[in-house]
C-alpha cells in the first residue's frame, strides 16, 4: 500500500474510532434515560419516585380489569415477577388489550394508584397459527401466568 | 493496486466494464426481484395461516421487516463503499455509496410509514419515541444527509468525498438500531428472525417473509445497477468508451 493510502486509511479509522467511543459513550450515560418504561417491582422499589410522570410496563392481571358502566373508565392491575400496581384509565384501549396481555401505561402515581393517560398494547415476537399455539397452551397450561400471580402474592403479603 | 485482489475484481472496478457487468445482469436481477417478490406476496398474502393474537393484522410483516433489513443492508453497502472510496479513492465505489443512498432511504422510509400503520392498529399509537423507532428515524436521516450533501458541491467528487466521510461515522448507527430492542426496555418486540437459533415464526410464516428477503436483496441490485450505469455514463461524458456508446446508440 502507497503511503498516501496509508495515511487516509489511517486518519479514516482514527476518525471512526474516536466516533464510535464518542458515540458509545454518550449512548451509556444515556441509558438511564433512554429506558422508555418501568416496571412495578421497579416503582415498588422506588425507581420513579423521581419523575413526575413515566411509563410502567407490565402484564394486565388476569380477571382485574373492570370496566366503568357509564363512561370509559377501566381499572386493572398491572404485575411483573415480583410486583403489582392498579391501574385507572380513560379512553379507548387498544385491540390487543385483555388479560395476560403486556401493556405499557404512560400517566403518573396519584398515592398507590397510577393514573394512566395513555395505554399501549405490547406484543412479542413470536408469530405462529392460532391451532399450533392452543396445542402449545395445553401443555404449558399457563405456567408462567400462575408464578407471576403467586409472586405478586408474595409480594403483598409480606 | 495490490496483488491480493484477484484480477477479475479489479477490472471489474473499471467504469466501462462495470457498465457492461451492470447492463447483462440487470434483467436478470429484476426478473427475479418480481418472480419472488410475487411468490412471497401470495405466500404471505394467502397461504400463511392468521397469527394467534394479531389475526391477519400481523401480514404487515410482510412488506415491514423486509424493508427493515434493507434499509440496514443498504447502509452497511454504503458504508463500506465509502470506506473504499475515502482511501482508495475509485471513481466506482463512489458511485455505488452515493446511488446507494436514495434507494436505502426509501427502504427506510416503508419501514416507518409500514411500522406506523401497523402501530397504530396492535400497539394503539403511529409513532412513541422507544429507541428502536427513534434509531430507526435517525437512520433515514443520515441517508437524508448524505445525499443532501452529496449534492450540495459543484465538484460531485468533492461533494462524494464529504457524503462517503458522512456514510460512515453513520455505520456507528446501525448497530444500535440492531441491537435497540435487547440494550433498553422498548414498546417494539425483539427478533423474531434469527441467524443463531430458532427463529420465533412458525414455518409457514417464515419462508413467505424469507423469500421477500430475497426479492428486496435482487431489487437493489436492479435498481443500483441501473443507477449506476446512468451515472457513470455522466461521470466520463468525456470519455472515448461513452462516445462510443452514444455514436452506436445513435446509429440505432
Amino acid at each position: 500500500m502507497n503511503p498516501t493510502r496509508k495515511r487516509r486509511l489511517t486518519i479514516v479509522l482514527l476518525i471512526l474510532a474516536a466516533a464510535a467511543v464518542a458515540i458509545g459513550l454518550t449512548v451509556f450515560a444515556l441509558q438511564q434515560n433512554m429506558n422508555y418504561l418501568f416496571t412495578p417491582s421497579q416503582i415498588q422499589a422506588g425507581a420513579a419516585n423521581s419523575y413526575k410522570t413515566f411509563r410502567l410496563g407490565g402484564m394486565v392481571k388476569a380477571g382485574s380489569i373492570q370496566r366503568s358502566s357509564d363512561s370509559l373508565k377501566v381499572t386493572f392491575t398491572v404485575i411483573d415477577a415480583n410486583g403489582k400496581m392498579p391501574v385507572e384509565y380513560t379512553g379507548i384501549l387498544p385491540d390487543l388489550f385483555r388479560d395476560n396481555q403486556s401493556v405499557i401505561a404512560a400517566g403518573h402515581m396519584d398515592s398507590a394508584r397510577f393514573i394512566a393517560t395513555e395505554v399501549l398494547a405490547k406484543h412479542d415476537e413470536t408469530y405462529m397459527p392460532k391451532e399450533l399455539k392452543d396445542a402449545m397452551a395445553k401443555a404449558h397450561e399457563g405456567k408462567k401466568v400462575d408464578e407471576a400471580e403467586h409472586a405478586a402474592a408474595d409480594m403483598g403479603s409480606r | 493496486m495490490a496483488n491480493w485482489i484477484p484480477l477479475w475484481l479489479h477490472k471489474l472496478g473499471s467504469p466501462p466494464i462495470f457498465y457492461r457487468f451492470a447492463g447483462v445482469l440487470r434483467p436478470w436481477m429484476l426478473a427475479l426481484a418480481v418472480l419472488l417478490g410475487a411468490v412471497a406476496l401470495y405466500g404471505g398474502l394467502v397461504l400463511a395461516p392468521p397469527d394467534y393474537q394479531q389475526s391477519d393484522a400481523y401480514r404487515i410483516i410482510f412488506i415491514h421487516v423486509p424493508s427493515a433489513w434493507m434499509s440496514l443492508f443498504i447502509y452497511g453497502v454504503m458504508a463500506v463503499a465509502s470506506f473504499i472510496a475515502l482511501v482508495w479513492r475509485i471513481k466506482l465505489a463512489e458511485v455505488v455509496a452515493m446511488e446507494s443512498a436514495p434507494i436505502g432511504a426509501a427502504f427506510t422510509f416503508i419501514t416507518l410509514v409500514t411500522g406506523s400503520l401497523w402501530g397504530k392498529p396492535m400497539w394503539g399509537t403511529w409513532w412513541t419515541w422507544d429507541a428502536r423507532l427513534t434509531s430507526e428515524l435517525v437512520l433515514l436521516f443520515l441517508y437524508l444527509g448524505v445525499i443532501g450533501l452529496y449534492h450540495s458541491f459543484e465538484d460531485r467528487r468533492q461533494g462524494a468525498r464529504a457524503a462517503a466521510f458522512l456514510a460512515i461515522i453513520g455505520i456507528i448507527n446501525v448497530p444500535i438500531v440492531h441491537f435497540s430492542v435487547n440494550w433498553w426496555n422498548t414498546l417494539h418486540q425483539g427478533s423474531t428472525v434469527r441467524i443463531l437459533g430458532p427463529s420465533k415464526m412458525s414455518g409457514d410464516m417464515l419462508w413467505p417473509l424469507l423469500t421477500m428477503m430475497a426479492a428486496t436483496k435482487f431489487y437493489y441490485l436492479a435498481s443500483l445497477f441501473s443507477r449506476v450505469r446512468v451515472d457513470l455514463l455522466a461521470m466520463e461524458s468525456g470519455k472515448d468508451w461513452v462516445r462510443q456508446i452514444a455514436e452506436r446508440e445513435g446509429r440505432q
